[in-house]
């Protein structure tokens, strides 16, 4: 299914936020199942069935990452459910430092500062990933999608990271 | 054939006002409401009263409801049952923390709770039942004619057990449930929070023994719970208890007499209520004659602590929903206890803001439910509000070494849908087992036990041959629905569903044909109506979709169809369940096709004509 076709927006990664948002809502309106509630049980089934897939049609864009993996499965580059382990040594050296730091994190003096500065790294990195990764989708040719595919499984590393980081602060809270 | 455009889900058909009642099922009481000329009012019943004490008593030849049934709460506490709300979609082992707490004889009932009465083994859902159709009842009666929809609030933390188990009651009381609905997002469309608000709202609810606070977001008329919290053993009562034990102290007596016992409790309501309105108040102890004197900070002293904790569970909430206080817009103040000037002093100066109070609180939850009710039974065809619910728990399977694995993680909006593939590890295996459970945690015994599903007749194959697509639906309630299909064979795999907490269809079909109402009623003239409603409904959907769209059929196909309706049309009228129940599946399957192709053409022209300028 062409989660883009659905919003009728165009498939680019390159995608107006409040504009989905506002096209979701209109088809929320149109199909959610209060608004079949006095039909036949076959149609509000129907209903049911369609708002699914219209909530996960507006999940899977509103993310970036997921985004991305749903125009590249469009291209035929699947690669949502994959299981294959990362073989760039410089980029999991990298990752193996942060994770250092975000584990030292309790013992540090002045945690909140140490926070601050991992949290800085983390969102320059993403944001240069996320800057490569809509280069690589626009060129649309095989050998930029497989670009692409690769710093889509660098991000999700990011996305992690930055996951483990804002529990540890609210740790940290308590 | 007259061409009349309408769009779906309206009624094409000259308008005319349909029955709808929003119902409040509470621990301590129940209420009815409706919407009428425009205005949403609860209704009264003979009595003269709104609230129905959610108490039930079973005699040896009669079920009682109501204030009758409290009153003999103490006399034949074994068998009148209350807070039974506290016991829906719960297993027997779960209650075991009750068993002492609650007057009456709680028994296993196959892995589930029920109730050891004067009738017999009676469980929770029959129980609630008997209130609902009380409500009911009220309703048809003040209204002049059957229900033809119920909207039922629920608490926004309640698992697909507890929902399931109030869907259920509703079943076995004669109801059609067109909606469960979360009670904050019930007292918020009350306020009519939905047209002109955006932001965060808290809900604050101060019940008789619960407290529940909820956050909500309101954003162009769509709901969201973000998150709830609260204490399941904290209320008003317990503000009565704290005052008892002052007044037990000026009296001097250190330990009461279960009668004395109760007439300090009815002294202690009647304090703090006199001290709702005034600065003191006079009164005369138990079997004393000199009158004493309360102020209300005297017992706002004693009830500080109490308040104080809620006030901590709202700390708590905000921060599981990532917010602060300077987040929160408006506050809405549900249950009667929300009366008490310190509590709605010390929440308005933790939100910052003067809470919502000009509804009364214990009718505020009913209100909304009514309005949402008058909407969906079609009563209000310009409704601008959609509510968009999330799920409460995440719903997982159980995979290898009892660990969970999340298939649809909590706060999704539903109704969602979600695929998991799954393959044989043996040759030739034709059936596989599927434990599904809903919670947080990681560890299966950690989460709550949903149900176990068995999938048969898979075709054999190698082992890891079969791939079978495993789909998990949430419907709009937050109920679950599993279908399965083999792949490569498109075969349909059948599932048997063993609900942990809950009655299989069979039993709640049991139920139905045993239970009182049912037998005083005609059981099989209820099935035929049941049916004939439906083919209404088929036939008002399917000739409408022919008024509008029938440029999506050949000649053939309009033919067909047209002599379908004119089949179940005609069967409609006679007295064949069987029959009508069939001409109701011919035409759906001859319509499967016409739907999807509706469907489509719709999703395609519903966001025609609309470029990024003009949304």
């Amino acid at each position: 299914m062409n989660y883009f076709q659905l919003f009728n927006l165009p498939a680019s990664f390159d995608l107006d936020l409040t504009e989905l948002g506002s096209r979701y809502l209109q088809l929320q309106r149109r199909f959610h199942p209060d608004q079949h509630s006095a039909g036949s049980e076959r149609d509000k089934l129907l209903a049911v069935q369609q708002t699914a897939n219209i909530n996960d049609a507006y999940h899977s864009l509103k993310h970036p990452l997921l985004r991305a993996e749903h125009l590249l499965s469009l291209r035929g580059l699947k690669i949502s459910n994959e299981q294959r382990s990362f073989t760039d040594p410089m980029f999991l050296m990298q990752q193996m430092e942060l994770r250092e730091q975000i584990a030292e994190i309790e013992q540090s003096a002045d945690p909140d500062s140490v926070i601050d500065m991992i949290e800085r790294q983390l969102q320059q990195q993403k944001k240069a990933l996320l800057q490569q990764l809509a280069a690589a989708l626009d060129a649309e040719n095989t050998a930029q999608d497989q670009l692409a595919a690769d710093v889509i499984r660098k991000l999700k590393f990011f996305f992690k990271l930055q996951q483990e980081l804002e529990l540890i602060e609210q740790q940290l809270q308590d | 054939m007259l061409l009349q455009i309408a769009e779906p889900g309206q009624s094409a058909a000259p308008h005319q006002h349909k029955l709808a009642a929003g119902i409040d099922l509470g621990t301590t009481n129940s209420l009815v409401a409706t919407v009428r000329s425009g205005e949403a009012k609860t209704l009264v019943n003979q009595q003269g009263r709104d609230m129905l004490p959610s108490v039930v008593r079973y005699t040896a030849d009669n079920v009682i409801v109501g204030d009758d049934a409290m009153a003999a709460a103490a006399t034949d506490a074994d068998n009148t049952i209350v807070s039974v709300k506290r016991l829906m979609g719960k297993g027997y082992s779960e209650t075991l923390a009750l068993k002492d707490k609650v007057p009456y004889q709680l028994v296993d009932q196959q892995g589930l709770v029920a109730i050891d009465t004067a009738q017999g083994v009676k469980n929770p859902v029959e129980i609630s039942a008997e209130i609902l159709a009380t409500l009911a009842n009220t309703a048809s009666e003040t209204l002049g004619g059957e229900l033809n929809g119920v909207v039922i609030t629920v608490p926004a933390y309640f698992d697909d057990a507890q929902r399931q188990a109030t869907k259920d009651a509703a079943k076995l009381a004669g109801l059609n449930v067109m909606r469960l609905l979360n009670e904050p997002t019930a007292a918020a469309l009350a306020y009519g929070l939905d047209s002109g608000q955006e932001g965060v709202i808290a809900v604050y609810d101060l019940g008789g023994g619960t407290f529940d606070i909820s956050i909500l977001r309101l954003r162009r008329g769509v709901f969201e719970v973000l998150a709830t919290g609260g204490d399941s053993a904290l209320g008003g009562d317990d503000f009565d208890h704290a005052i008892v034990s002052h007044l037990q102290q000026l009296s001097g007596q250190s330990s009461l007499s279960h009668q004395a016992m109760r007439h300090y409790l009815t002294l202690a309501r009647h304090v703090k209520e006199q001290l709702t309105d005034n600065e003191v108040t006079d009164f005369t102890l138990p079997g004393a004659t000199q009158s004493m004197q309360l102020s209300r900070a005297d017992i706002e002293q004693l009830i500080a602590p109490l308040v104080k904790k809620t006030i901590r569970a709202c700390r708590q909430v905000l921060r599981d929903a990532d917010l602060t206080v300077e987040d929160v817009v408006k506050v809405v103040m549900v249950g009667g206890s929300t009366r008490v000037p310190l509590v709605r002093q010390d929440v308005a100066r933790f939100f910052g803001n003067e809470p919502l109070t000009s509804i009364d609180p214990d009718k505020v939850v009913a209100l909304g439910a009514a309005i949402q009710a008058n909407v969906l039974v079609g009563n209000k065809a310009d409704s601008d509000t959609l509510l968009l619910d999330v799920i409460p728990l995440s719903l997982g399977l159980e995979t290898m070494g009892g660990l969970t694995e999340k298939i649809i993680p909590r706060n999704t909006v539903i109704p969602v849908a979600r695929a998991q593939e799954f393959t044989t590890f043996k040759d030739g295996q034709t059936a596989m087992a599927l434990h599904v459970v809903q919670g947080e945690r990681e560890l299966v015994d950690d989460c709550r036990s949903l149900a176990r599903f068995e999938l048969r007749g898979i075709p054999p194959m190698p082992a890891g041959g079969a791939h079978i697509r495993v789909t998990f639906q949430v419907d709009a309630d937050g109920l679950l629905s599993v279908t399965a299909q083999e792949k490569s064979s498109g075969v349909q795999a059948n599932i048997q569903v063993k609900p942990s907490y809950g009655l299989s269809d069979e039993q709640v079909t049991t139920m139905l044909k045993s239970s009182m109402q049912f037998a005083r009623q005609d059981m099989q003239l209820r099935l035929l109506r049941e049916q004939q409603v439906e083919a209404e409904r088929v036939l008002e959907a399917v000739s409408q979709a022919l008024n509008t769209d029938v440029s999506l059929l050949d000649e053939k196909e309009v033919a067909d169809i047209t002599q379908a309706l004119a089949r179940l049309a005609q069967v409609k009228q006679g007295d064949d369940t069987a029959a009508i129940k069939a001409a109701i599946e011919h035409t759906n399957t001859l319509t499967d096709d016409f739907a999807a192709r509706r469907m489509d053409q719709s999703i395609r022209t519903a966001l025609k004509g609309h470029n990024v300028d003009e949304v």
